[in-house]
């Protein structure tokens, strides 16, 4: 089966909270956070999902 | 000059005209190209030939000659790869695709239509060797309007009621009436969601219709139409703005969530209540197979 869907970046404000693979950007306040993740949403082609207030997600559908 | 060519001609004629009354160009565009339309005329032109010269051959008893019409199955089974190839080919470069559902539909009925320009011809042909031209031609007639009747199908205010309703976040979620549609993070891209997005809630009439609606195809085409007919919001490399389709896995129901260029309510509403029920979604489960299973029961 061919995975559809994958991670491509994650950007936080908490680092501490996050490990694993996906390259991690770790930001300093939360605009910071939503600036990165606008950018990598256009770079990447992606959409930029929100797992709460100090986490977002860049994923590939 | 013989017996048989006016009645030909005129065959051939009615035939080109039941075709022609039947290649609308209508919101949804297709086909707009002149290139398109004189290959389908051309079809019809052949397949009307088809159709008329039958008569004459029977009267003659050359019931060989006959065969011919197995030449025409094949001919028109072309017809329809060909719509299928060239609509997948160019799907890949639209915005928001068609889906292959709505392309065979619209596949299925260009062959369908060759066939009905052949017993349009047939008729005609018939009715005016065996009476007179005036005869042909009411024949003709009304074999070109119920083979329009039969070539319209049905739409999708026949089967769900429609509402209109503003679609919101709770979160990052996106919802338009409770039916969640999509995760989308970022501030500045759930304002543009909220400022161009519409939402549209399809409720429906029956058990019937909550099987066809929820097809993907059918509401991938209703998600097509949408956008032919309004434009949309978007661009290639913006996956966040992207017009879907779900359902209420509770009651069936299905949220529908676009982004037209165009906010005008009224035609979007009279748009998404003529897209078409896609043939290949309709599923009538009710219909047969559920009496049925009752009658056994109760015997």
């Amino acid at each position: 089966m061919e995975v559809e869907k994958y991670i491509l970046a994650v950007i936080t404000t908490n680092a501490a909270k996050i490990a694993g693979g996906a390259p991690i950007f770790t930001c300093e306040t939360k605009e910071e956070m939503e600036f990165v993740a606008a950018n990598l949403e256009a770079i990447l082609d992606g959409i930029a999902h929100g797992l709460g207030e100090e986490l977002y997600i860049i994923v590939k559908h | 000059m013989n017996e048989y060519t006016l009645p030909i001609i005129f065959g051939v004629l009615i035939g080109l005209a039941t075709r022609l009354y039947m290649l609308v160009t209508d919101y949804r565009q297709y086909p707009t190209y002149l290139h398109g339309k004189i290959i389908h005329l051309s079809l019809a032109f052949i397949a009307s030939g088809l159709g008329t010269i039958a008569v004459p051959a029977i009267m003659e008893e050359e019931f060989a000659a006959i065969t011919f019409l197995a030449l025409a199955a094949s001919q028109f089974r072309d017809v329809r790869n060909m719509e299928r190839n060239t609509l997948t080919e160019l799907d890949a470069f639209e915005l928001v695709p068609r889906g292959s559902t709505y392309i065979e539909g619209i596949a299925i009925a260009f062959e369908g239509r060759n066939y009905l320009v052949m017993i349009t011809a047939f008729l005609a042909t018939l009715a005016y060797l065996a009476a007179n031209i005036w005869v042909g031609l009411v024949v003709g007639i009304s074999a070109a309007l119920i083979s329009h009747k039969l070539m319209t199908g049905g739409q999708l205010k026949d089967i769900v009621d429609i509402e209109y309703v503003k679609p919101h976040f709770d979160g990052a979620g996106l919802y338009v009436d409770n039916i969640y549609i999509m995760n989308i993070g970022l501030p500045e891209r759930q304002k543009e969601v909220l400022q161009y997005g519409m939402g549209f809630i399809l409720k429906p009439k029956n058990f019937n219709a909550r099987t066809t609606i929820a097809n993907l195809g059918q509401r991938q085409a209703i998600l097509h139409d949408m956008s032919t007919a309004l434009g949309v919001y978007r661009d290639s490399g913006t996956p966040a703005l992207v017009p879907l389709a779900k359902r209420d896995l509770d009651d069936g129901r299905v949220g529908v969530f676009l982004l037209p260029q165009e906010q005008d309510l009224e035609i979007g509403m009279a748009i998404l209540e003529r897209v078409p029920t896609l043939e290949n979604a309709i599923r009538m489960p009710t219909k047969n197979l559920k009496e049925k299973v009752n009658k056994q029961d109760g015997s």
